[in-house]
């Protein structure tokens, strides 16, 4: 007898989902320097990725790479679907723009600005009214446990403080993809573990991707998986089991 | 010792030091009552505890136990001593790279191997910590901090893998 489940069962692919980000055979050099030879990496929705390897591996590149801030000399870059390498430079920024999130190893804060305001940039550069723009960064100094800094400039901040700030202006567009590169490379280790608290807990309750570029294990430890980049070339390596 | 220290607070029951030993230092791994009691029939007899007469009342051991004067030199020397740092720690994982090397095998791979193996423990540790208590989150960052000197001597290894080879190869 055919039960009810059976007859209207519909076969769904089994496949992996297809990867949010993706980098295919990137190669990238400076002048006679390569930087990329070969690289390729997948991100799925969701998902948070450490990208580990030594200095002057091509890890900092390839990130740039897959957020559109550089141009691979060849190979792909594939982002929701979509193949971004060959679009031109203002439908990058406006991608890099709408699309991504960013936070640095020194916050790059603008020095002129307010914490808030700094908070607020993305979006007023987004085309946002002023107000409307603060308001929606107001919710991130709690979140962030920034109260209190909301004025300050970014001199008046302590170096946790100013990480944290370009962390939530990172997140407040609420980016599809965060991209971090060493982003607790400048702080001890205390405050630089609180961040990555912050960061991932946000990350996930947002659905946020996240590409880590670090080249601390215990930063990566933050993340679902590492892949190691390796004179241009990214491994991927899953541990034997025991 | 961890019996003695907490013995060294106040005269205590076997099973008072039991409970705090677990809360403190057992994780997961409780101490057997039998070795409670044969450890701290083991100090009365080296003269570092004394055992009171049986208390009346239910329970195994109704023995109140009292630290000596040699008991509580032999907490203050432990202490106060510097463990012997280890210097043994990386054998297997360098025994491995030079086994590898020498019979021809690949010793990058292993050494990748042996690096996702840590990062997944890392990885573990810290959601382990998080939200833990303090206890239980130091005791978490104590694995982190040497998983993590394991990952600098295997970063390094990596990257002089080639002179090694040649060394032990010749």
């Amino acid at each position: 007898m055919t039960g009810p489940h059976t007859h209207t069962q519909t076969q769904k692919p089994q496949a992996q989902a297809q990867p949010l980000l993706e980098a295919r055979d990137v190669h990238l050099s400076f002048g006679p320097t390569p930087a990329l030879r070969g690289a390729s990496v997948s991100v799925q929705a969701g998902e948070i990725l450490a990208v580990m390897g030594p200095s002057g591996s091509g890890k900092s590149t390839l990130l740039h790479c897959l957020a559109g801030i550089l141009v691979p000399d060849s190979g792909e870059i594939h982002f929701a679907g979509r193949r971004v390498d060959p679009l031109r430079e203002t439908e990058r920024s406006a991608l890099r723009r709408d699309r991504f999130g960013f936070v640095f190893q020194f916050g790059q804060l603008v020095p002129e600005l307010t914490a808030e305001e700094n908070v607020a940039l993305p979006l007023l550069l987004g085309g946002q009214p002023r107000a409307k723009a603060l308001a929606q960064a107001r919710p991130w100094f709690e979140r962030l446990e920034l109260d209190g800094t909301q004025r300050r400039r970014s001199g008046e901040l302590s170096g946790g403080q100013a990480q944290r700030v370009a962390l939530a202006r990172g997140l407040v567009t609420h980016p599809q993809v965060l991209f971090a590169d060493e982003p607790t490379g400048s702080l001890d280790s205390l405050t630089g573990e609180r961040v990555m608290d912050l960061l991932t807990a946000a990350a996930r309750d947002h659905g946020t991707t996240v590409v880590l570029v670090t080249h601390e294990p215990r930063v990566a430890a933050y993340a679902d998986r590492e892949v190691i980049v390796r004179d241009g070339v990214v491994n991927s390596f899953a541990p034997v089991a025991a | 010792m961890a019996l003695l220290g907490l013995l060294e607070r106040e005269p205590s029951h076997g099973y008072d030091l039991k409970r705090d030993y677990d809360t403190f230092f057992g994780r997961g791994k409780p101490l057997p009552f039998g070795q409670v009691y044969s450890t701290l029939s083991r100090l009365a007899r080296d003269g570092k505890v004394i055992a009171g007469d049986a208390e009346p009342g239910a329970g195994p051991d109704r023995k109140r136990y009292v630290i000596t004067e040699a008991g509580v030199t032999e907490v203050e020397t432990w202490v106060g001593q510097p463990v012997e740092p280890e210097p043994h720690l990386q054998t297997v994982l360098f025994v491995k790279v030079i086994l590898a090397l020498m019979s021809g095998r690949d010793a990058a791979r292993y050494l990748d191997s042996q690096r996702a193996a840590h990062l997944k423990r890392m990885r573990e540790l810290t959601e382990l910590k998080r939200g833990a208590e303090l206890v239980d989150g130091l005791l978490a960052d104590h694995a982190l901090f040497h998983l993590e000197a394991d990952l600098r001597w295997i970063e390094l290894t990596s990257a002089r893998l080639t002179a090694l080879a040649e060394r032990v190869q010749s």
